[in-house]
C-alpha cells in the first residue's frame, strides 16, 4: 500500500502536548515541512519560545535553543553571527515576542538579522492560563480583562507586522490564519518565502500567523475558527506587507 | 617580549582575543566603554564580529547563542548593567554553556556613581540571577594578572560548559600599566560536539538541545545534580589564592582586588614599624579558598585579622565563615567608591594592636 501522508522528518517522533483544536501543531507541521523542502535541515537551528511552545524544542528534530521569554531573536542573532552560512529561525508567541520581547524583534529587523521568525497570534496568554495579550482584542473577555480590553484602560491591540514592515532591515513580512484550507495554503507559502529570505541573504524575515486558542478563548475549535474570521481578520489584515 | 603602557580595558580586550574571543556582544556603560569600543576595531580584524546590543538582556542573551553555537565568546559591563544580564547569566549557568563576563565594578546599590567599587561581591558569588548555581569568579588586582586570567577565564569555561565572571574594579579598567600580552595568532580552540551547528540525523553527533527549562520535578533535580557534580570538581581544582608575608605574622589583612594593593602597602608600612603582618587575597571568589584563609589567620603567631573592601562588608562573610570563630575578625569598609589609604589601614591594623 502506499504511503500517500506520513510523519514529516524534520519533526521527531514525539506527540505534540497541545490542547485540542490549537494551531501550534499545525504551524509547526508546515515549518518543519518548508525545512525539509528546502533541503536545509543539516544546516538549521532553532530557538523556542516561552509559551505555549516553550516544548517545540521536543518536536522540532534540529539542533535547539530554548530562549528565555522575548530574548528568542537575539539567541538567534548569536548563533547567526557565528554561522553566517546557516540557517536559524525563532518561533514565538504573542506574549513573547509582543510584550516582553518587543526590544528584541525590532532590533533584530532594525539590523536586517537574517533569521526567520515564525509569530503566533492567539490574542491572549495561553500557557500561563488565559491573560490578557498585547494582541487581545478590544473588549476580549482575559483572566486579566475580566471585563473584556478596555482601550481607555490598556490600549488597543498591537499590529506587529504592521509595524516590522517599516522598518528597512525587514525583507520579508507577512501576516496570515489558520481558519480555512485556502489560509492554511497561504500560511505556508509564506512560511517558505520567509525561509526563503534567509537563504537569500535579504535580511530579516516574520510571518504572523492568526491562531486559534479554544481552550482560553472558552469556545469550541469550530467557534475558534469562526472568531478568526469574524473578530481577528477584521483589526489584523492578512496579506504579504512587506517583500523584497 | 616588550612591556608595553595599556589602559586596562584594551588590554583586556586584547588578551580576550589572544585567548581565542571572536565575538563581544555588549551594551555601553561607564567604566568600561573601551572594551566594546576597542573589540569593535579588532574583532573584525581576526575574524571575527562585534555588534552593539540594544539592551544588556540581548547582549547577554546573544552571548548565549553564540556561546550554544561553539564560539568563544564575551560580554563586559559595569554593575547596574550586569544586574540586567543576571536573567542571561543563569539561563547560560543551566544550558551550560561557556562564556566569559566582565564585570568592571562601580558604586551601586542603583544607579550609584561611576567609580570604582566593590559593592557587587555577593551579586557574582552568592548568585544574582534566580535559583541554584554557581558562577566562576575571577578578581585581579592589577592589569596584567588580569590579561593572564583572560586565557584562563576562556579555559575553564569552555573546560566546565560553564560561565566565567572577570570581577574587576572601574580601577583596574581605567588607568594604564605596563603589560606583557602574550600574542597567539592560533589559540587552541577545544572541540565543542554539543554545540547547535546543524544536524544530521544519519551523523553520529546527537541533537544539540540547549535547555534551562526542565518542567519534571526528577528532571531538573538530574540537572542540578550534574551542576553540582561539577561545581564540586571546580571547588577541588580551580582554587586561586595569594599569600603576602602571612607566614608568622600577628595580623593578617584579608583583601581582593584594587583594595589588596592598597593593603600590600600598608604590610609594608607596618613592616617598617616592627608589625609582622600578612595579606591574604583570593583570586578566585567562587571557589573560595577557603582553606587558605582559614590557615593563614589560624596560625599560632595571628592575634586576629581584618578585611578590607571598597564594599559595606561583603567578603568579609567568607572570610568569618572560614575563620569559624577560631580568630577575632574585624572589617574596615569604603563604600561609595572611597579607595581606603596604606596609611589608614596600617593605622586601624596598631589600633587593633594597642586593643
Amino acid at each position: 500500500m502506499a504511503i500517500i501522508f506520513d510523519r514529516t522528518p524534520v519533526l521527531t517522533d514525539v506527540p505534540f502536548h497541545y490542547c485540542p483544536g490549537c494551531g501550534h501543531g499545525i504551524v509547526h507541521r508546515m515549518v518543519a515541512e518548508v525545512i525539509d523542502e528546502l533541503g536545509i535541515r543539516e544546516k538549521t537551528a532553532g530557538v523556542a519560545p516561552v509559551g505555549c511552545a516553550v516544548f517545540a524544542y521536543n518536536y522540532f528534530d534540529v539542533d535547539m535553543y530554548e530562549a528565555a521569554h522575548g530574548r528568542a531573536p537575539a539567541v538567534a542573532t548569536g548563533f547567526k553571527r557565528v554561522h553566517p552560512d546557516k540557517y536559524i529561525f525563532t518561533y514565538q508567541g504573542d506574549g513573547d515576542l509582543a510584550s516582553i520581547g518587543t526590544a528584541e524583534i525590532v532590533h533584530a529587523a532594525h539590523r536586517g538579522e537574517k533569521i526567520t521568525t515564525i509569530f503566533i497570534n492567539n490574542a491572549i496568554y495561553g500557557m500561563t492560563g488565559g491573560q490578557m495579550a498585547p494582541t487581545s482584542l478590544v473588549g476580549q473577555k482575559t483572566t486579566t480583562s475580566p471585563l473584556g480590553r478596555d482601550k481607555d484602560h490598556c490600549g488597543e491591540p498591537i499590529r506587529i507586522a504592521e509595524m516590522l514592515a517599516t522598518i528597512n532591515g525587514s525583507a520579508f513580512i507577512a501576516r496570515t490564519a489558520l481558519n480555512s484550507t485556502a489560509n492554511l495554503v497561504k500560511t505556508k507559502a509564506a512560511i517558505k518565502k520567509a525561509f526563503q529570505a534567509q537563504l537569500d541573504g535579504k535580511g530579516f524575515s516574520l510571518v504572523e500567523v492568526l491562531s486559534p486558542c479554544p481552550t482560553n478563548w472558552g469556545k469550541s475549535p469550530a467557534e475558534a475558527m469562526d472568531w478568526i474570521n469574524d473578530a481577528m481578520i477584521p483589526y489584523y489584515p492578512l496579506g504579504i506587507m512587506k517583500e523584497v | 617580549m616588550a612591556l608595553k603602557l595599556m589602559k586596562g580595558c584594551e588590554a583586556i580586550a586584547e588578551a580576550a582575543i589572544q585567548a581565542g574571543c571572536r565575538y563581544f556582544f555588549g551594551y555601553p556603560i561607564t567604566p568600561q566603554n573601551d572594551i566594546p569600543e576597542y573589540m569593535s576595531l579588532r574583532l573584525p580584524q581576526v575574524g571575527g564580529c562585534f555588534l552593539q546590543a540594544e539592551s544588556e538582556l540581548a547582549a547577554i542573551n546573544m552571548v548565549y547563542g553564540a556561546g550554544g553555537a561553539g564560539a568563544r565568546v564575551m560580554t563586559s559591563s559595569s554593575s547596574p548593567g550586569i544586574s540586567l544580564k543576571q536573567e542571561g547569566i543563569s539561563t547560560c549557568c543551566a544550558a551550560e554553556i561557556p562564556c566569559v563576563i566582565v564585570n568592571m565594578m562601580r558604586g551601586g546599590p542603583g544607579l550609584g556613581n561611576i567609580q570604582a567599587s566593590q559593592g557587587d561581591y555577593f551579586q557574582a558569588v552568592k548568585g544574582g540571577g534566580h535559583g541554584d548555581y554557581h558562577l566562576v569568579v575571577f578578581a585581579p588586582s592589577s592589569i596584567q594578572e588580569t590579561c593572564n586570567l583572560m586565557q584562563k577565564a576562556f579555559d575553564t569555561a569552555d573546560k566546565y560548559r560553564t560561565p566565567v565572571m572577570i570581577l574587576a574594579d572601574g580601577l583596574i579598567g581605567q588607568m594604564m600599566e605596563p603589560v606583557e600580552l602574550k600574542m597567539n595568532p592560533n589559540p587552541e580552540m577545544p572541540e565543542k560536539p554539543w554545540a547547535a551547528q546543524g544536524y544530521d540525523p544519519k551523523g553520529e553527533r546527537p541533537r544539540a538541545v540547549l535547555n534551562s527549562l526542565y518542567i519534571e520535578t526528577e528532571d531538573l533535580d538530574v540537572l542540578i545534580n550534574r551542576l553540582h557534580e561539577r561545581y564540586a570538581e571546580i571547588e577541588k581544582n580551580e582554587k586561586m589564592v595569594e599569600t603576602y608575608h602571612t607566614e608568622g605574622a600577628e595580623f593578617i589583612l584579608c583583601a581582593y582586588g584594587t583594595v589588596a594593593r592598597v593593603c600590600k602597602a600598608a604590610v609594608r608600612i607596618l613592616e617598617e614599624q616592627g608589625v609582622k603582618v600578612g595579606l591574604v587575597r583570593p583570586i578566585t571568589l567562587w571557589p573560595f579558598p577557603t582553606e587558605t584563609v582559614h590557615d593563614a589567620i589560624a596560625q599560632e603567631s595571628v592575634k586576629a585579622c581584618l578585611t578590607v573592601e571598597m564594599s559595606d562588608g561583603q567578603m568579609y562573610e567568607d572570610i568569618r565563615l572560614a575563620v569559624n570563630g577560631c580568630k577575632p575578625c574585624e572589617f574596615m569598609g569604603k563604600a561609595g567608591s572611597i579607595i581606603p589609604s596604606a596609611e589608614e589601614i596600617a593605622e586601624r591594623i596598631l589600633k587593633m594592636r594597642e586593643a
